[in-house]
């Protein structure tokens, strides 16, 4: 018994399924890109570091509570 | 021979170009054209990538609510010879296919654009979606005979949801720039409604030259022009606006004038003894209406700096 059985949908269905697969990987680099430029627009980078919901007092500036 | 036949379109597989074909991309292109003005001409400068997740979020979520649309109205789709070869009334692409891409993308593009830029952009381009899909397609389409005028607010949106996605805020700059879409709409949708013998009739649809006839649509015409006048002018004098722009808005608003007159005083006779001459020549001079005065604010704001920016 093959272990991979090739049915006549995914023949038909190729195009269409590589597109979508393709628009997939697009918007996810669409967001690793937007996370990126976000993150460089930052005066400072350390900020991002309170989004992470760890306690980092070093990092935190005064009357925060961090 | 048999009288059985197959009908091709039924079976076929659909393919990706059918579901972009829902998102009504020629809409979409105008929809880009005026979001990318609105964002363009905002005081604050923006990331350029930041600026073109923006303008694709609006992108699609104006296709989004395009899809959702031809859902809703399939059954009069394919009643009406113009709309019969959309995706779902040629039998390519399933009703409930359409809904959940049209859903998909709406909750898509609504987040994402609030993650690229801010709340207030994100807020008013879920409203646009609802707009049209809701208010404008499910409830007022096909109950009044103002459903252009209506509709027409859902197409007024993206440049102040671009201007929003910069300054996180609706001003009167951006409201001026929905205002001209938004009264731009009717006179441009109506000359294109005399001339075409469209058959909204049969489908049900109430629009103005079935409801009220051709010689009230021919008044309707003039009188929103010249309600679109003060608003196209009047961005002139904010920070959007400069000489330049006022030039060109003056000249475009004297020369749009000038033809909703024509097709005011002429009767259905003349129109029908040039074949429509005037009224398809107002309708293109209304795309260039439109096209010219995004322009000029796109050249003032280019210009912004210099002694021709501003006043």
């Amino acid at each position: 018994m093959a272990l991979k059985v090739e049915h006549e949908l995914h023949r038909r269905r190729i195009g269409r399924n590589a597109g979508v697969g393709l628009l997939l990987v697009g918007l996810v680099v669409l967001i690793l890109l937007l996370t990126v430029v976000k993150v460089q627009q930052l005066d400072n980078p350390a900020q991002m570091e309170r989004f992470d919901h760890v306690v980092r007092p070093a990092l935190a500036t005064e009357g925060t509570g961090q | 021979m048999s009288d059985v036949t197959l009908d091709n379109s039924q079976t076929r597989e659909a393919g990706l170009g059918d579901y972009f074909a829902l998102l009504k991309p020629r809409v979409m292109s105008l929809v880009v054209f005026t979001a990318l003005v609105g964002l363009l001409v905002a005081p604050i400068p923006v990331h350029p990538y930041i600026g073109f997740v923006a303008v694709l979020c609006i992108a699609v979520g104006a296709g989004a609510s395009g899809a959702l649309n031809m859902w809703w109205d399939a059954d009069i789709d394919r009643i009406m010879k113009r709309t019969q070869s959309r995706p779902i009334p040629a039998g390519k692409v399933a009703e409930g296919e359409a809904l959940a891409l049209g859903l998909t993308l709406s909750v898509f593009s609504v987040i994402l654009l609030w993650l690229a830029t801010n709340a207030v952009a994100a807020a008013l381009l879920a409203f646009t979606i609802f707009f049209y899909a809701v208010v404008y397609s499910m409830w007022l389409k096909r109950s009044t005979p103002q459903n252009i005028v209506i509709g027409g607010a859902a197409g007024a949106f993206p440049p102040m949801v671009g201007w929003a996605a910069v300054t996180g805020d609706v001003t009167v700059e951006s409201f001026l720039m929905f205002a001209i879409i938004f009264m731009w709409t009717p006179p441009h949708f109506w000359a294109l409604a005399l001339f075409m013998k469209d058959d909204y009739k049969d489908a049900g649809v109430p629009m103005l030259t079935v409801t009220h006839g051709r010689k009230s649509t021919r008044k309707h015409i003039l009188v929103y022009t010249i309600l679109l006048i003060p608003f196209a002018i009047g961005a002139a004098f904010t920070s959007i606006g400069g000489p330049i722009y006022l030039v060109v808005s003056v000249v475009l608003n004297l020369w749009f004038l000038k033809g909703a007159w024509d097709i005011f005083k002429r009767d259905e006779t003349a129109a029908e003894a040039d074949e429509y001459a005037v009224e398809k020549r107002v309708f293109k001079i209304s795309l260039f209406y439109l096209f010219l005065h995004f322009g000029a604010l796109l050249v003032q704001a280019a210009l912004r700096g210099t002694t021709l920016g501003a006043w």
